[in-house]
């Protein structure tokens, strides 16, 4: 409680730790309806999964480090064994959709852009109280809910938690990677394994010369990205290895090099047959015959976007 | 100089390239380097513990599904597939290039309609095909099968660029979470308006881009029948 009531701590994150507290509800009746249902081919592991997240996403705040990360191991222990997957899943139906259409129409679009709208605003504004983007989302999310709500009398609060539940499970234990590969970050760090490999690479840049820097981090993040099929998991490796020590060391815009570094890593993804979900499931999906026919309808914009990126890394450094 | 503990990074890049379970991949890399490079078990967990909570803000997404789904279910993609057909009487290179548009401005508030799967299958290629129809020709098997890999590169380009303009998403979130890690801040809103211009170029290049192939092909595939029909 003392958290709340501490003045040193900015409004908004009080807001965030609120938030942290009702995403981590919403994890544990996941885990709850996951447990409960018979469908689910692995019930104990969704629920173990699912239960842990939300302790730490609701508590983590006042639980010692070590015991957050001994939960955080535990936690991705059945999505290791597989033992993580979703049940009865309980899809609106075609006629519920179009009949929901009619009665609504184009005015779903509405709550549709709330929430971003609401990220914006909020950024910029704070909205005079000192909110961040973030809170803004979820400020956004509760607006959007009370649209809906208004727009279809159906939509109640259970409605909602049993949708978030159906996505929740359908995106699965793979939606903590942004924050595992961060993990995976602070761990590198700790090792040193930055300093290793600037002295590596070191041996073949110039050190200083940021231009060079720039183009090696952009070019690295396409290539590491192809090979991966995860721009998330190479922005992690080559921030630490080269984009920290031979770009950013040197006091060039953090910002823009290390967005671009992201977006060059997409260029990556736009060119391999690793990042499947993208590039080859829709040939399947689509009944193509070429297996590579969406790549190479990538391929020239993936190039042409790379050498601007590139471009615009070295005149806004 | 340790060189041992480049081994994390030989694990990470071998276990994705490997399709190995991706939460196995990091977690192994960690353990790995944190052995190797003499960080205890108990240093390691706590460097995990912290890191994870200090970033739980890339969850986000969780709250944000509280209204997906429900959007679904009243309708989104309905009136998604109400708008584009709005656009009567454009070319098959037309339709792919006005959902690129459409696309893009969405991503950049986080909504989807159903990816591939979802739209482009239901939605856009009869409407591609219909073009085609429309203007009394066979659609051509292989104007169809690029036609099928541009609409896809379409959705795939205009989300990539376009949802790293929504304030709060994922992609952003690592950069801010990993140079935090460095001991650098910056702001989300920063992050985004930087990729305001690479949004935009590369939405209108593969606009153009489709609009050429797809008016080469058409002149390609269709002539014979042009002059057969006497059609324009």
């Amino acid at each position: 409680m003392s958290f709340f009531t501490n003045p040193e701590v900015a409004f908004s994150a009080k807001v965030m730790e609120i938030i942290y507290i009702f995403m981590g509800a919403m994890c544990i009746y996941t885990a709850f309806k996951n447990f409960k249902d018979k469908e689910n081919p692995s019930q104990i592991g969704t629920f173990i999964f699912w239960f842990l997240l939300g302790i730490i996403l609701a508590l983590g705040q006042w639980l010692p480090p070590l015991v957050s990360g001994i939960l955080v191991v535990l936690m991705c222990l059945p999505a290791i064994f597989k033992k993580v997957s979703k049940g009865q899943v309980a899809v609106p139906t075609m006629e519920e959709t179009q009949a929901n259409f009619e009665k609504i129409g184009m005015k779903i679009f509405i709550p549709t852009l709330c929430i971003g709208l609401f990220a914006i605003l909020c950024a910029i504004t704070g909205l005079g109280v000192g909110l961040s983007a973030l809170n803004g989302v979820a400020i956004g999310v509760v607006l959007a809910m009370m649209i809906l709500m208004l727009q279809n009398k159906n939509n109640t609060f259970k409605v909602f938690m049993n949708d978030s539940e159906r996505m929740l499970s359908v995106v699965g234990p793979l939606s903590m990677l942004p924050m595992l590969l961060a993990c995976l970050g602070a761990v590198f760090t700790q090792a040193g394994v930055g300093d290793v490999i600037a002295q590596v690479v070191g041996t073949i840049i110039p050190e200083g010369n940021v231009t060079i820097g720039i183009i090696v981090y952009a070019i690295g993040m396409m290539l590491f990205t192809m090979i991966m099929g995860n721009a998330f998991a190479a922005i992690t490796v080559m921030t630490v290895g080269i984009g920290y020590p031979f770009v950013l060391a040197y006091g060039a815009n953090p910002t823009v090099i290390g967005m671009l570094a992201l977006t060059c890593g997409y260029c990556g993804t736009l060119c391999t047959p690793m990042a499947a979900n993208f590039n080859t499931v829709p040939v399947a999906l689509l009944n193509m015959k070429k297996q590579f026919g969406v790549i190479k309808n990538q391929v020239l914009i993936a190039g042409i976007m790379i050498v601007v990126q590139i471009i615009m890394m070295i005149a806004m450094q | 100089m340790n060189w041992l503990s480049l081994i994390g990074i030989v694990i990470v890049i071998l276990g994705f390239a490997l399709k190995w379970n991706s939460i196995l991949v990091i977690l192994l890399a960690a353990s790995v380097t944190g052995l190797v490079s003499g960080i205890s078990p108990v240093a390691l967990l706590e460097t995990i513990g912290t890191t994870f909570v200090a970033n739980r803000n890339m969850a986000i997404f969780i709250i944000v599904m509280l209204v997906t789904g429900t959007l679904e279910r009243n309708g989104l993609r309905e009136a998604a597939a109400g708008l584009i057909g709005k656009f009567k009487g454009a070319t098959s290179g037309v339709v792919i290039g006005i959902y690129g548009v459409m696309r893009a401005i969405f991503a950049a508030f986080n909504v989807g309609f159903g990816g591939v799967a979802g739209f482009v299958r239901p939605v856009i290629m009869p409407m591609a095909e219909g073009a085609i129809k429309a203007r009394g020709h066979e659609p051509n098997e292989d104007h169809m099968e690029e036609l099928k890999g541009m609409a896809s590169g379409m959705e795939n380009i205009t989300w990539f660029f376009g949802q790293v303009l929504f304030v709060g998403g994922s992609g952003a979130l690592l950069v801010q979470g990993t140079l935090e890690g460095l001991g650098i801040h910056v702001e989300l809103i920063d992050l985004a308006l930087v990729e305001i211009p690479v949004c935009v170029i590369a939405t209108i290049l593969a606009i153009l881009y489709y609009y050429i192939k797809d008016r080469q092909m058409l002149k390609k595939y269709y002539k014979d029948e042009l002059g057969k029909d006497g059609l324009q």
